[in-house]
């Protein structure tokens, strides 16, 4: 299947950590790419060196060597500020643990990353109202974190992660912390954004959840990409990458 | 703007007692700056009392050279005389020169013996000009009058009972003044100076009789015809006294005071005591500042995740620094809006305190704009010592903050 333009492209990267006298190399010449309205998953046992894609992907760190492309721009070697930006625009993070900010409301919470980008008070508040109506939680506006459950935190998380109205998602392991039949209504919203056109980076190490959910699994392994595998017709089919 | 404040605010108040122990040094400091600021009128009123100030126009003449303690004036080597007050009266420069007596004495009363300061009270116009200078009404009875012979007007402290003769002093109570009976007809109103609340009060030819002082003078108390001549009328009399007393320029055996010098001296008092006062508050909020970069510096140690988290969702190190450099602002601006409060309450209980002690009627002075000026500075205080603690936030690597 020929790919539209890609909307994240690496090439080549590797990510060496300098520990003094050894030098741990987390990814090791990796390359891949995703296109919009993509559900992608990014699969590996621990220490394959996905939590580090993840970083090298969300711009949260920069790579070692190689190349990223975010929608056609390097951002490779970009300064931490410009980086920032681009996350705050272009990127929603979903984490493990849910990374609310403790004393901030729901609302609060979703309205903090329009705060960043300078987006007004009342549209902060109706945008972040209507994100919150989006994942059920219209009655859980000015619940603090500690006052949800699990499942709540992780709904308040996605709407968080689409308050700027990202080009993708990034999902670290978003039900790591959640029981089963919450970790699937979770899913079921990512995969509902994605069938709206939003693009989804699946993080984990569960298969299960990687094979039911996303469309394309680049499965890692001691830092290296083993192998691409892409569902078509209902079927998961090896690709040559 | 408004959200840096409102998340600066609630990250205060979930660190709760820690916050509260962060403020207490700014707090001290802007509580005794601003009860120092609001005590002030309070303050030199009290001290005015005690240096015996009650007019600004009048310009006193002393002998100098004491040899005995005593008010001022008195018990001089070369005293003044009856005819250096007619010649300073004729000065063209003065309005009027009266003499003032203050000699000590014996008093009686039931059956205790006190020594204390009588004054005389001259007749006709110059009774006016001593009642308008001392400025002490009475609270009960009435002043003296020319003609007055046996009676006698008390300070304030007989009447309650303060002056040493085991019970208060009424109206129509007689006392023995060396040896002679007088007839207490009036009690002056407190005037919050040691020696105008225990004086008494008598017309000057019964006191001279009765003291034996002459022509002999301790004070000149000297009018001018225009306030603005002050310094020029101060020179007159030295001039005329120094020759009169033949003394050269720089010898001076005597003293010439305008109130703008006594004045000088209640403000030397006012300003040794408000420097004290200040050293002390500095100290405070150097404490208080150093108490800041602590606390931020261990709350940015604390908070990296959540650091990483808003890093996470877009924020630059701009805005993690502004986050934090408002957080410290905002816990000096805590601790100096506590400090004006108390400082405004110490300050009002402090001028109470002393009206009702020196029968004073300072008001508070409550400066609003002084008040916002401290309540600014103590806020950039804060935020200045939040500097390096905001500056090591913006500094998280946003990968390290997050795993911590």
């Amino acid at each position: 299947m020929k790919k539209n333009k890609d909307l994240i492209r690496l090439e080549n990267i590797s990510k060496i950590y300098d520990l003094g006298e050894t030098k741990v190399k987390a990814v090791d010449g990796l390359s891949f790419d995703v296109s919009p309205g993509e559900f992608v998953a990014v699969m590996g046992p621990s220490g394959s060196g996905k939590s580090t894609s993840m970083n090298l992907i969300g711009s949260l760190d920069v790579p070692t060597k190689g190349k990223i492309f975010l929608d056609g721009q390097n951002i490779s070697y970009l300064h931490e500020s410009d980086l920032a930006q681009i996350r705050g625009q272009k990127i929603g993070f979903i984490f493990q643990n849910f990374n609310l900010i403790p004393n901030l409301t729901a609302k609060e919470n979703v309205m903090l990353p329009m705060m960043f980008q300078g987006i007004d008070e009342f549209e902060r508040e109706d945008k972040a109202e209507e994100l919150l109506k989006l994942v059920e939680l219209s009655d859980r506006m000015d619940h603090y974190p500690n006052q949800l459950s699990g499942g709540q935190m992780q709904r308040v998380a996605i709407a968080r992660a689409l308050a700027n109205d990202p080009d993708v998602v990034l999902a670290d392991e978003p039900t790591g912390n959640l029981d089963t039949q919450t970790g699937e209504n979770v899913m079921k919203f990512l995969l509902k954004l994605n069938k709206q056109g939003k693009t989804i980076i699946l993080v984990t190490h569960d298969s299960d959840l990687a094979l039911e959910y996303a469309s394309e699994i680049y499965w890692l392994k001691d830092g290296k990409l083993e192998k691409v595998t892409r569902k078509k017709a209902g079927k998961w089919v090896k690709l040559k990458k | 703007m408004v959200n840096y404040f409102q998340l600066a605010f609630r990250n205060l108040k979930r660190r709760g007692i820690r916050s509260y122990l962060t403020l207490l040094g700014i707090f001290i400091g802007i509580a005794a700056v601003v009860s120092l600021i609001t005590l002030g009128a309070g303050l030199k009123s009290a001290v005015m009392s005690q240096f015996g100030i009650s007019s600004t126009e009048v310009i006193s003449v002393q002998a100098g050279g004491l040899n005995s303690y005593g008010p001022p004036g008195s018990g001089a080597i070369n005293p003044l005389t009856i005819e250096d007050v007619e010649a300073i009266d004729k000065l063209g420069i003065v309005e009027k020169a009266i003499r003032r007596n203050v000699p000590s004495g014996k008093l009686e009363f039931n059956n205790l013996v006190g020594f204390g300061f009588a004054t005389n009270i001259l007749d006709g116009d110059d009774r006016r000009f001593i009642y308008k200078q001392i400025d002490a009404p009475p609270i009960a009875g009435r002043l003296l009058k020319d003609g007055d012979t046996n009676k006698v007007v008390l300070g304030y402290n007989f009447y309650v009972d303060k002056a040493g003769f085991g019970k208060p002093i009424k109206i129509g109570d007689s006392v023995l003044i060396q040896d002679k009976k007088f007839e207490v007809i009036g009690i002056t109103e407190q005037k919050g100076s040691f020696i105008f609340d225990n004086i008494v009060y008598m017309n000057e030819k019964p006191l001279n009789d009765l003291m034996g002082y002459g022509d002999k003078v301790d004070i000149i108390a000297v009018k001018i015809k225009d306030k603005d001549l002050m310094d020029k009328a101060k020179e007159d009399i030295e001039k005329l006294m120094r020759k009169r007393r033949n003394v050269k320029q720089g010898e001076e055996d005597f003293e010439v005071s305008t109130p703008d010098a006594a004045l000088a001296t209640v403000n030397d008092v006012l300003g040794a005591v408000q420097a004290f006062i200040i050293i002390i508050a500095s100290i405070s909020i150097l404490v208080g500042a150093i108490g800041i970069i602590n606390t931020m510096t261990t709350s940015v140690l604390e908070r990296r995740r959540e650091i990483g988290i808003m890093k996470a969702i877009g924020a630059k190190n701009k805005h993690i620094f502004f986050q934090f450099l408002v957080e410290s602002g905002l816990l000096g601006l805590v601790g100096g809006l506590a400090g004006a409060l108390v400082g405004m309450f110490i300050g009002y209980l402090g001028t109470v305190g002393i009206n009702s002690f020196l029968g004073a009627s300072a008001q508070p002075q409550i400066n609003i704009i002084l008040l916002l000026l401290t309540l600014a500075g103590s806020f950039i205080i804060g935020a200045i010592a939040g500097i390096t603690p905001a500056m090591q936030a913006a500094k998280q690597n946003p990968v390290d903050a997050l795993q911590s």
